[in-house]
């Protein structure tokens, strides 16, 4: 693995001629999180797409690089909202899905402490349909650690949680995936609080930048200033609607 | 409980059978009555079992040739678009044209034996294993192919690990509805030209007024129907993924 690189985003987008966003740069910290805060529509999971190499239906114009001049899509490993667990691979093949992919001798050992480390081992010959879908997340984050990359993708990976597994799941990552290039795109104003160590606000008229709380992320639940800023974020989300 | 509302459906239709044929008093030739086409299945039962072993043998040949060779259509036409421009197109047009019309032709090219019945099989069942397959192959969640996409796995891989996996249920109903065509298939090419078969010997009773013994084959044509779907449907129940 490469150390983590910034990012750069900027450009803008259209589809079929209609603007999706304006010109706009974002910048994604090297070894910290970011998080695109937005509400449905705005082009945020656009962007993350566009980042990944994916396909979004969606003209791009601009330029998307990282700090050491290598390439991006590359060095990127995926989560979204739905954990894309072959249903019919077991726990064990889905975490080793990308090896498998690529045709590499998949590094058991390391394979088998990812599973330990996301308490998964009980689980390991089970299919995903055998899951809650708290362990099918982690399941997707085992996946996503065995790629070892330093640039890590979260598209909405947690919003189909309830809210107790969901905050167990933003606690499990975020330790998980530290000193990593993290971008999480969410429309969760308490995520962005709890994990952002920055945080963009993205509406129609473009990008805010906000401060985040200064805990140390992930922050607790019921901290104040973290409650504060979730505030503080939602109330803007609001006014560019 | 599946059993037994088989068994009731049963009972109940041969009690309308007879029932029809007591009410009307059909003569045998025209109607017999289910006691009497029993009769006759039982006396004629090494007759029919021989039959139906040369239509269960033609319909088993034709299901394997025609999976195997939808399967690889299927396959071709996913990857290639060449194949898709070019064949597609065939597919449906050979699809439209009534294989009941080809029977005669196939029985001219390929002679009166099994291989006539075994290509009329094929060709009946081929047309929904390519298609069901091909739309399974094509219908890959597109998140499953993002993942695989950011995973840098090669065409290749992602076919063999993803899209073909992901396309085995639809290909499990492809072969369960051949299992109900393909014996269709062989009768009807048994029909046009053959000296053994069902096909064969309910074409014989009919044109002897034999009418208990063409019902009599005929029934067994149907109870074996059955049994290979029944047999298809719990050897493709993993691929559907119904069974772990």
């Amino acid at each position: 693995m490469t150390p983590a690189p910034d990012l750069t985003f900027s450009g803008t987008a259209t589809i079929n001629g209609v603007t999706l966003f304006a010109p706009l740069t974002l910048t994604i910290g090297a070894g910290a999180w970011t998080c695109l805060l937005g509400g449905s529509g705005v082009g945020k999971t656009t962007v993350l797409r566009l980042i990944a190499g994916l396909e979004t239906g969606a003209e791009f114009s601009g330029q998307i690089a990282a700090s050491d001049g290598q390439s991006v899509p590359d060095r990127v490993a995926y989560m979204a909202q739905d954990d894309l667990l072959l249903p019919w691979a077991t726990v064990v093949q889905n975490v080793s899905l990308g090896a498998r992919l690529r045709g590499e001798v998949v590094d058991l050992d390391r394979r088998d402490r990812l599973i330990e480390r996301m308490r998964l081992q009980d689980h390991m010959a089970k299919k995903p349909a055998e899951l809650s879908g708290g362990q099918r997340q982690r399941v997707a984050l085992a996946r996503t650690l065995m790629e070892d990359r330093p640039i890590v993708l979260l598209d909405e990976p947690f919003s189909a949680l309830d809210a107790r597994t969901r905050a167990d799941m933003q606690d499990l990552a975020a330790e998980a995936l530290q000193g990593r290039t993290v971008l999480l795109v969410t429309h969760d104003p308490a995520e962005a609080a709890r994990l952002g160590q920055s945080i963009t606000v993205m509406t129609q008229l473009g990008l805010t930048p906000c401060d985040p709380p200064k805990a140390p992320a992930p922050r607790h639940v019921d901290d104040l200033e973290t409650l504060e800023t979730q505030g503080a974020l939602l109330k803007l989300l609001r006014e560019a609607a | 409980m599946k059993f037994l509302s088989a068994l009731a459906a049963t009972i109940f239709a041969l009690a309308v059978w007879q029932a029809i044929v007591s009410m009307t008093g059909l003569p045998k030739f025209i109607l017999p009555g289910p006691a009497l086409v029993a009769e006759t299945w039982w006396q004629s039962r090494w007759l029919i079992a021989e039959h139906t072993w040369i239509t269960a043998i033609e319909v088993l040949i034709g299901l394997c040739c025609g999976t195997l060779l939808g399967v690889v259509t299927a396959l071709q036409l996913a990857n290639s678009r060449a194949a898709r421009v070019l064949v597609q197109p065939m597919l449906i047009f050979t699809q439209a044209l009534p294989v009941f019309a080809l029977a005669p032709l196939l029985t001219l090219w390929l002679g009166y034996g099994l291989w006539s019945k075994v290509a009329m099989a094929v060709l009946i069942i081929y047309f929904p294993i390519t298609s069901s397959f091909f739309d399974g192959l094509m219908r890959t969640p597109p998140g499953f192919l993002d993942l695989a996409r950011t995973m840098q796995a090669s065409p290749r891989a992602v076919l063999w690990h993803i899209r073909i996996p992901a396309a085995l249920p639809a290909l499990a109903s492809g072969m369960r509805l051949a299992a109900v065509y393909a014996p269709i298939g062989a009768v009807i090419g048994e029909w046009v030209g053959s000296s053994q078969g069902l096909g064969y010997l309910m074409l014989l009773a009919n044109g002897r007024a034999k009418t208990d013994l063409m019902f009599a084959a005929m029934l067994t044509l149907g109870v074996f129907s059955i049994l290979l779907h029944m047999f298809v449907r719990r050897a493709t129940a993993r691929m559907a993924g119904e069974a772990r």
